[in-house]
């Protein structure tokens, strides 16, 4: 299975070697009012083991680059050019038939409503255990034992009699495990989680991401979570990617994004989120505006109407030519500011308000 | 669940009894004697005051309503002969038991209406189910067109349009008789399609639109998209999600048009010249004839209301989270 499209794939930038591996992604949207760049132009790798954080506004194309991956969008209206290797099989030009076998075995999702993605009509069991019957060609016996294994293994108490419950039945925090429970079943290699905890109240956030991570060290999945919280990615995540407007703007390790960010979105990510041990005086600072329309995004870098920072840049580039990831580099961010500005502006200006 | 039947059937003994009520008052109220009606040609004082005697109509109209409904369970003699149970009286413009004329002219509306429902049902959903599956499809747009076509019709200008062209014409379908299961069984269904296809047609668009919309809007759901993630075929999730969740909707709007069923039968029965109880109502109706009346408004109204509780059951049947409420 793993040699489908080995040869059709060409030479890849970046190491050809990872797991996942997406090259100039682009994801678009035919709609009455013209075409919606949903993701535009967009390259990351991943491997088995590690968690990729996506972090972004919404809109920012988080979810549809997901999609795209699980090849779950409408191809009547929707566009999907580039490469998706996952271990080396292409998945952009796949058939139907090709990624109803790879999804939910190799690659599965977590949804973040587990009240809108669990069907209301079925038991949490039965819906766990479909995708292992499908795809190992178990007896309903046996998918069914799966199923309360599966319910055990997720913190579910009293797994064996949960297991014919209906959705409904279940708390928020025990839906959202059976989730993860449903897209484990067939022990998949890549698990997308879509905001998996932000339907979730605190205490139980935390519960979901310890599970997360513990069943990552036990399968080795490689992870990607999509999110907006920076909590959950500083929690869980091993490199981050930071989205706007359909397009990577930083990416760096968790370290690297969150205590040296680079990229004048960023620092307004991080300076909006309040924090419990700062003055009770220091305000919050939003990003002022709101995101690009992705039908006609500004020219340029599209976040110059919202920075603050482009009178630094000289000749008014910002507004005119778009900055671009630098080429190859694990660590970057698509900003005209100089290594130095960038420096300089942080320590300067936005580390002291994140104290 | 129990309880909620028990509940369910309390709430439509109390409706009907209602119904029987209102029906039985309101004849009263109308300005006409069934005894100077069913007179006939040498009438004078003293036989109408007999026939006033033989008919009870010279009781309080209270006590006549309670003979009427005891009769109904258990059966009474009257001074035109024993009835009995159930007794729905004899009638006044014929003196025949009005029971024994019902249980002739049922079993004709009974397919028509089952057999009209069953049609619509699958002609409609079925429709809706293709459009939705090739949404924006030719074969979308056309039954979309036809749906639109379908809603701005009648029976009673299509029966007659259906007879020529089917019947008459084409010689493909019988023009429609009555149904004798007993004798000719193969004759009942012939003699039905026709029928049950007029009367489906003005339903079945209304399905298609429904379940079409529906499906689409079913389809835009979380859980499909959940269920796809799992690799299941778009078949499947299709089916085994998508219809499950419109067919909760689509048995509710069934439900609500179980009434313009029986009265969709009615109509067809007319155009058709079906002996059913639709016929007999209206002759009912046009002789002032109660007892005829009372008979098939009580069967009517407790065939919708029976109805309405299957289809309550088979909701909870259908959606977990209502079996259990």
């Amino acid at each position: 299975m793993s040699t489908l499209s080995q040869t059709a794939a060409g030479p890849v930038a970046g190491p050809a070697s990872s797991f996942l591996s997406v090259r100039d992604l682009y994801v678009h949207f035919a709609t009455e009012d013209g075409t919606v760049k949903a993701v535009d132009g967009l390259s990351f790798d991943l491997e088995r083991g590690s968690t990729l954080g996506i972090v972004g506004e919404s809109g920012s194309g988080k979810s549809v680059t997901n999609l795209a991956i699980l090849g779950l969008h409408n191809p009547l209206n929707t566009k999907i050019q580039g490469e998706i290797l996952l271990d080396g099989q292409e998945l952009t030009g796949a058939s139907e038939r090709q990624l109803n076998r790879l999804r939910g075995k190799k690659m599965a999702m977590i949804f973040q409503d587990s009240l809108a993605a669990l069907s209301p009509f079925y038991t949490v069991g039965r819906q766990i255990a479909e995708p292992f019957m499908k795809h190992t060609g178990a007896s309903r016996r046996e998918a069914r034992a799966r199923a309360v294994d599966m319910l055990r293994k997720v913190g579910i108490p009293q797994p064996d009699l949960r297991v014919d419950d209906y959705p409904h039945q279940f708390s928020g925090g025990m839906r959202q495990r059976a989730m993860i429970a449903m897209a484990l079943v067939c022990d998949p290699d890549l698990v997308i989680a879509d905001e998996p905890t932000t339907a979730l109240d605190v205490t139980v956030q935390a519960q979901i991401l310890d599970l997360l991570k513990d069943l990552q060290q036990e399968t080795g999945a490689a992870i990607i979570i999509i999110t907006h919280d920076l909590g959950v990615i500083a929690k869980t995540a091993d490199q981050v990617m930071v989205m706007y407007a359909g397009r990577c703007v930083e990416r760096g390790t968790v370290k690297e994004v969150m205590q040296r960010p680079q990229h004048p979105y960023s620092w307004g990510l991080l300076s909006s989120v309040p924090r419990l041990d700062s003055s009770v005086d220091t305000p919050l600072v939003p990003i002022p505006g709101a995101p690009p329309s992705l039908l006609s995004p500004p020219p340029g870098c599209p976040f110059h109407p919202r920075c603050g920072f482009t009178d630094l840049v000289a000749g008014g580039v910002c507004a005119t030519t778009r900055p671009e990831l630098p080429e190859g580099e694990r660590r970057g961010s698509a900003c005209h500011l100089t290594a130095t500005q960038k420096e300089a502006v942080f320590i300067e200006q936005i580390h002291p308000r994140l104290r | 669940m129990f309880r909620f039947l028990v509940r369910r059937v309390l709430g439509a003994m109390v409706i009907l009894l209602l119904i029987s009520m209102i029906t039985y008052f309101l004849f009263f109220a109308l300005p006409s004697d069934p005894a100077l009606l069913s007179c006939g040609k040498q009438c004078d004082p003293q036989n109408v005051a007999l026939i006033r005697k033989n008919l009870g109509l010279n009781l309080p109209i209270w006590t006549q309503y309670w003979h009427y409904m005891v009769g109904i369970f258990a059966g009474r003699h009257m001074p035109v002969g024993d009835c009995p149970a159930p007794c729905f009286g004899y009638s006044f413009a014929n003196q025949q038991p009005v029971w024994g004329t019902i249980a002739d002219s049922y079993p004709t509306t009974l397919t028509l209406a089952v057999g009209g429902a069953a049609t619509f049902l699958t002609i409609g959903v079925s429709l809706g189910l293709i459009s939705a599956w090739r949404q924006g499809t030719v074969f979308d747009r056309i039954a979309s067109a036809t749906s639109l076509l379908g809603q701005s019709v009648q029976i009673y200008f299509i029966g007659p349009l259906a007879i020529l062209l089917f019947s008459t014409k084409l010689g493909w379908l019988d023009r429609g008789h009555d149904v004798d299961w007993a004798h000719d069984a193969w004759g009942s269904v012939t003699g039905m399609i026709l029928p049950c296809l007029v009367l489906s047609v003005i339903f079945w668009s209304n399905y298609s639109r429904q379940t079409r919309s529906l499906m689409v809007e079913q389809l835009s759901e979380d859980h499909i998209r959940a269920a796809r993630a799992k690799g299941m075929s778009s078949r499947y999730v299709f089916l085994r999600y998508a219809l499950r969740g419109a067919m909760a909707t689509i048995i509710t709007i069934f439900g609500v048009d179980l009434s313009a069923v029986l009265g969709g039968a009615i109509i067809t029965e007319v155009t058709f010249g079906l002996h059913g109880l639709g016929l007999l109502s209206v002759q009912a109706v046009l002789r002032s004839d109660l007892p005829l009346e009372m008979a098939v408004m009580l069967i009517g109204a407790t065939l919708i209301v029976v109805c309405n509780i299957v289809v309550d059951l088979a909701y909870a049947f259908i959606d977990p989270r209502i079996r259990l409420a």
